[in-house]
């Protein structure tokens, strides 16, 4: 933890050294980001367990480690996902009932109820597809920087991935296509120390994941997770350096995840409470908190208010895409290819009939 | 004699294998402490703490590191924690696993088991779901096993792992919890490369394996209602095949029905069809009809529409009793 680049203190002030500055707005903005996210895991946890979602992976822990680091980017900056960062899909602007449609994969589902919850998608805030296959996305984010410098786009590509992730192929792969062709990709690895029950002492003997960049020839920068001041000013340095052609970053966001690794995991089996309620104290969202209080720019009302705004959207949001039915057959056949082939036509054609008797 | 799920009956398998032999090894994301995220390798590390391990989030270094320690005399019984997300290691399947005996002309072998969940029914979406055997049948030097009932999970992964060749193990999640069985402690075999026949019946073969045996079977009930009378064969061994026992029931009933949920466009039922083509024509008294996935990733909400069901492997029997 020593080593790790920290904004915020514990009583909310920050280091004037490192402290972005961010005007009012965004910093609100900042929080609410991470509200919405907090609040949308506690409410989707409680859905699944009542049987109205089939599985949610919630992000509790990671709030600054997402939404910093998205804030960090521009629209013309692409993000590309590894699965738990909801929210930075948010803050590119999709809409929080399309998020829920996908949950629900009902007829609105931008992906047509195909995949499984919490594989969104949202094209026009350059937020890519997820796959569950950890780490396949590293590669495409390189791809995608790479595609940006060919075409002399001053733009970055994002791609979050987790501590897990750094022991793939496509890690390796990713990294060393990256310092070779100096790519505009900034890695913000969410390194929450846990993947499901194995923890980060299994994925590497490196001491930090950070230092991993080294070895590929970039630069690489570690910094506390739970301070989403930290985590937006490394991110954007990072993005900057990597806008005007000095190359990619590897960012290592300290930070841990306090939920379960979803629905269908118990983490009581393999870790201790201890440990969780020592991150806990670090939580995030109360420590950007402090840093609006000691601002001037919050208080107990707006607090409520926030609170209060939050839950009613995610409320109607619920009630309006519980409404939506399940997508129709068709559903299952289009998409496969640009144009539906014959023999799937048939098979099509077979199913229908079917149904129909 | 206890009851177990086909869960419960493979870690039964693997924790009597690893008493009996100390050159079994486990290994895989989340076997250890977690026992499995289905927990098929519960408590395994209390046991044997030092023979089961966590590993880095890798496939290809789990079966990599897993074919070494085969060459070098372990018996490795790596997990992979769905079919899915075994393709970063399918080159070294394919390419080195598969090959090892061949290429260096026995003088190297690979006596090691890959166990891994496959197939549709906990609503997983395209990416834990799938039904992917058909990628490793196609590669010759892997055996491909594949069970449908607790009892048999035992005694196949029994025969699995004492195997001197590789196995694919594939587990049917969809049945793990499906139901209980008596399964004796103690050892179990079932050899590799024999089909079994689950219902005897005159009229039309249905031909399937892994979940797809227990759909045949309910089909078979529906059909005796109607006066058919089905077989059912389990196959439960993809590669080595048992063909005679194909060919026997074929020649009986001359009418198939091969039923297999993966994407129908080079599925291994295709290949069984194929064969019985092949070496029963003269037998056949309709077209070999099959039943399978359609040709298109697995969805999530429609799952049940994908799967093929007894009301799709009834609607088959008709066609070929009505040929
Ligand atoms: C290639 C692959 N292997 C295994 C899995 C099963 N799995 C899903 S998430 C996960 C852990 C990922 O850990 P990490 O990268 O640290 O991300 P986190 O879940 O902690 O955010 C595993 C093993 C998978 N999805 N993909
Ligand atoms: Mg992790």
């Amino acid at each position: 933890m020593v080593d790790a680049l920290r904004v915020i203190q514990d009583d909310g002030s920050t280091d004037p050294r490192l402290d972005p500055k961010l005007p009012e707005a965004d910093a609100v903005r900042m929080y609410r980001g991470m509200m919405l996210q907090r609040i949308l895991d506690n409410r989707m946890l409680a859905l699944q367990r009542q049987g109205r979602i089939g599985f949610y992976g919630p992000s509790l822990g990671q709030e600054a480690a997402i939404i910093g680091a998205a804030m960090a980017m521009s629209p013309d900056d692409w993000i590309v996902p590894q699965y738990r960062e909801p929210g930075a899909a948010l803050v590119r602007g999709m809409p929080l009932t399309e998020l829920l449609c996908q949950l629900m994969g009902n007829a609105r589902d931008p992906v047509h109820g195909r995949q499984m919850p919490c594989h969104y998608v949202y094209r026009k805030g350059n937020y890519l597809s997820i796959s569950s296959p950890v780490g396949t996305q590293l590669p495409h984010a390189v791809g995608i920087g790479w595609a940006m410098k060919l075409r002399g786009d001053r733009a970055a590509a994002l791609v979050f991935f987790g501590d897990g992730a750094t022991s793939t192929s496509d890690f390796h792969a990713a990294m060393n296509f990256a310092g070779v062709f100096r790519t505009p990709t900034v890695f913000l690895c969410n390194n929450n120390q846990w993947a499901i029950s194995v923890p980060v002492a299994r994925q590497t003997a490196s001491a930090t994941l950070a230092e991993k960049a080294q070895a590929y020839g970039f630069d690489g920068v570690r910094v506390d997770g739970m301070d989403a001041l930290a985590v937006y000013g490394a991110t954007r340095e990072a993005a900057e350096a990597a806008r005007s052609g000095r190359g990619p970053t590897l960012v290592e966001a300290l930070t841990y995840r306090l939920g379960p690794h979803s629905s269908s995991d118990d983490p009581s089996r393999y870790r201790d409470e201890a440990e969780v309620a020592r991150w806990r104290a670090r939580d995030p969202i109360a420590r950007f908190r402090r840093y609006l209080e000691q601002a001037g720019w919050w208080d107990e009302a707006r607090e409520a208010r926030l609170e209060q705004e939050i839950g009613d959207e995610i409320t109607r949001a619920v009630q309006e895409t519980e409404r939506i039915p399940p997508p129709p057959v068709e559903s299952l056949f289009t998409d496969v290819y640009a144009d539906v082939p014959a023999r799937l036509r048939e098979q099509q054609d077979a199913l229908t009939a079917s149904l129909r008797r | 004699m206890p009851a177990m799920t086909m869960v419960q009956a493979i870690n039964n398998a693997l924790r009597e294998e690893m008493r009996r032999d100390d050159r079994v090894v486990v290994l895989g994301e989340d076997v250890g402490r977690n026992g499995g995220v289905f927990r098929c390798t519960e408590g395994l590390i209390d046991e044997f703490p030092e023979r089961v391990f966590d590993t880095p989030l890798s496939e290809g270094g789990i079966i990599g590191t897993s074919i070494g320690m085969a060459l070098y005399g372990l018996r490795p019984v790596p997990e992979i924690q769905f079919l899915d997300f075994i393709y970063s290691g399918f080159d070294q399947i394919v390419s080195e696993a598969a090959k090892m005996r061949y290429r260096s002309g026995g003088q190297f072998t690979v006596p090691m088991t890959i166990r891994t969940p496959y197939g549709g029914g906990i609503r997983g979406g395209h990416y834990h779901s799938q039904s992917s055997e058909a990628y490793f049948c196609h590669t010759a030097g892997l055996k491909v096993v594949t069970p449908s009932t607790p009892l048999e999970a035992k005694g196949l992964l029994t025969s699995s792992i004492r195997d001197p060749d590789p196995v694919m193990f594939l587990e049917p999640k969809k049945l793990y919890r499906a139901f209980r069985e008596e399964v004796p402690e103690g050892e179990v075999t079932v050899p590799i490369g024999q089909a079994a026949v689950r219902r005897a019946g005159k009229d039309v073969t249905l031909i399937a394996y892994g979940s797809m045996a227990q759909v045949c079977q309910e089909a078979a009930t529906k059909a005796a209602e109607k006066g058919v009378e089905a077989e059912v064969i389990d196959v439960r061994t993809l590669v080595p095949l048992d063909e005679p026992a194909l060919l026997a029931s074929v020649k009986k009933t001359g009418r198939v029905v091969i039923v297999n949920e993966a994407p129908r466009t080079g599925s291994y039922g295709g290949e069984i069809s194929a064969i019985l083509a092949e070496k029963a024509i003269e037998y056949l008294r309709g077209p070999i009809v099959r039943v399978s996935g359609f040709d298109t990733p697995f969805p999530y909400t429609l799952e049940d529409v994908y799967m093929p069901n007894a009301d799709r492997v009834l609607a088959a029997i008709d066609r070929v009793m009505a040929f």
